[in-house]
């Protein structure tokens, strides 16, 4: 979080919309421990890293359209081994659990 | 200010602090700020359950932790009152202020190893009894730089060293390395590495045993310092400590992974 503080600053200053993704959990092998964080602002620019770069793609679309809508936070799960995982997984094989949130806070 | 201006403020005043989120059940997205001694800032959605999960989170905090914990509604956390209920899933993330490394010795190594504890996040302490070897014009890296004797410089950082914090004794004077080992030694500081050749390493062990240090204290002390990886430059060396004090913490071996079998992470 801590290295995200700058972009974030800047964004709300200029009065952008933002979505914080958090790693909440991980199963198995994962790149980043809990707390790994990656902001996503409405124009798509992106600051922080939540995995080896695996997913980070996948997250910028669902913030993005996150935004768009105007959703509620939400947990959401990368890898192959959860049912209701996304279509992208971690190369190392493991799990990993983010918290989507709009920065309204 | 709102909660994220003032996680901010915390956050770069290296302000011990954590951050709990809702991350399942009512008020998902509810988050609140904890520092010890002060007031809580934002909430859970429950007043309740803003309460004990302060509580806990505050625990967290103290252990340097960063978990997800389970309540009731109304902060219910016993077994039996969670029994048909939704659980609420907390995520609590702790930011405790950045590892310390002390360095002994404005020599060469020095600034390598300086600039590669920032890489890894560390504040950095250069302390020497050298005026004009220790100037910020020579360690523009360091955070602080201290004209001092070791006494002094336990005087001021000893209470505060802890386990993910490092002392590196570079100074190659017995004068000024004996004290430095004694002192850290007295603190719960992590990882102690002194540099010198092995011949300099076992005059060295004479004189702490002289100066009446036990070898199951000596043991704690890492010397000569850094991983065996063929290291000459000072940048290399400085990579050399950084992986022993690295692979110390987690307990690893420090073999190159294709040589090993199991998990990585």
């Amino acid at each position: 979080m801590r290295e995200l503080l700058d972009d974030l600053d800047r964004w709300r200053a200029a009065g952008k919309r933002c979505v914080l993704g958090r790693v909440v959990g991980i199963e198995g092998s994962g790149p980043r421990d809990p707390g790994a964080a990656m902001a996503v602002n409405e124009e798509g620019e992106v600051v922080g890293s939540v995995s080896g770069g695996c997913v980070e793609g996948a997250v910028v679309a669902e913030a993005l359209e996150m935004l768009r809508a105007n959703s509620d936070a939400k947990v959401v799960t990368f890898g192959y081994s959860d049912d209701e995982a996304f279509a992208v997984g971690l190369t190392c094989g493991g799990t990993i659990h983010l918290f989507l949130q709009e920065l309204t806070w | 200010m709102s909660l994220y201006d003032e996680l901010a403020r915390r956050l770069r005043a290296h302000t011990p602090t954590a951050l709990a989120v809702v991350i399942d059940g009512p008020h998902a997205g509810a988050t609140m700020l904890v520092s010890p001694g002060e007031p809580v800032l934002g909430g859970l959605g429950n007043d309740e359950l803003t309460r004990v999960a302060a509580r806990d989170t505050l625990g967290e905090l103290e252990a340097g932790r960063t978990s997800t914990r389970h309540y009731g509604p109304q902060g219910q956390t016993t077994p039996e009152d969670l029994v048909d209920s939704p659980t609420v899933r907390v995520f609590i993330e702790s930011f405790a202020p950045p590892p310390h490394m002390v360095i002994f010795g404005a020599v060469d190594f020095t600034s390598a190893l300086a600039r590669a504890a920032k890489l890894l996040g560390y504040r950095v302490t250069v302390c020497d009894a050298r005026k004009v070897f220790a100037t910020a014009r020579r360690f523009p890296m360091a955070d602080d730089i201290m004209v001092a004797w070791p006494d002094e410089v336990f005087l001021t950082h000893g209470n505060h060293l802890g386990p993910r914090d490092a002392v590196c004794i570079l100074t190659h004077d017995p004068k000024f390395d004996v004290p430095a080992i004694q002192g850290a030694l007295r603190t719960k500081v992590g990882y102690i590495g002194v540099m010198g050749s092995r011949k300099t390493h076992a005059k060295r062990m004479e004189r702490l045993a002289e100066v009446g240090l036990h070898s199951d204290e000596l043991g704690r002390v890492m010397s000569p310092i850094g991983l065996d990886i063929g290291a000459r430059t000072p940048e290399e060396t400085a990579i050399s400590i950084c992986g022993e004090i690295i692979a110390r913490r987690t307990g690893r071996t420090a073999q190159s992974l294709s040589a090993t079998t199991g998990a990585i992470h």
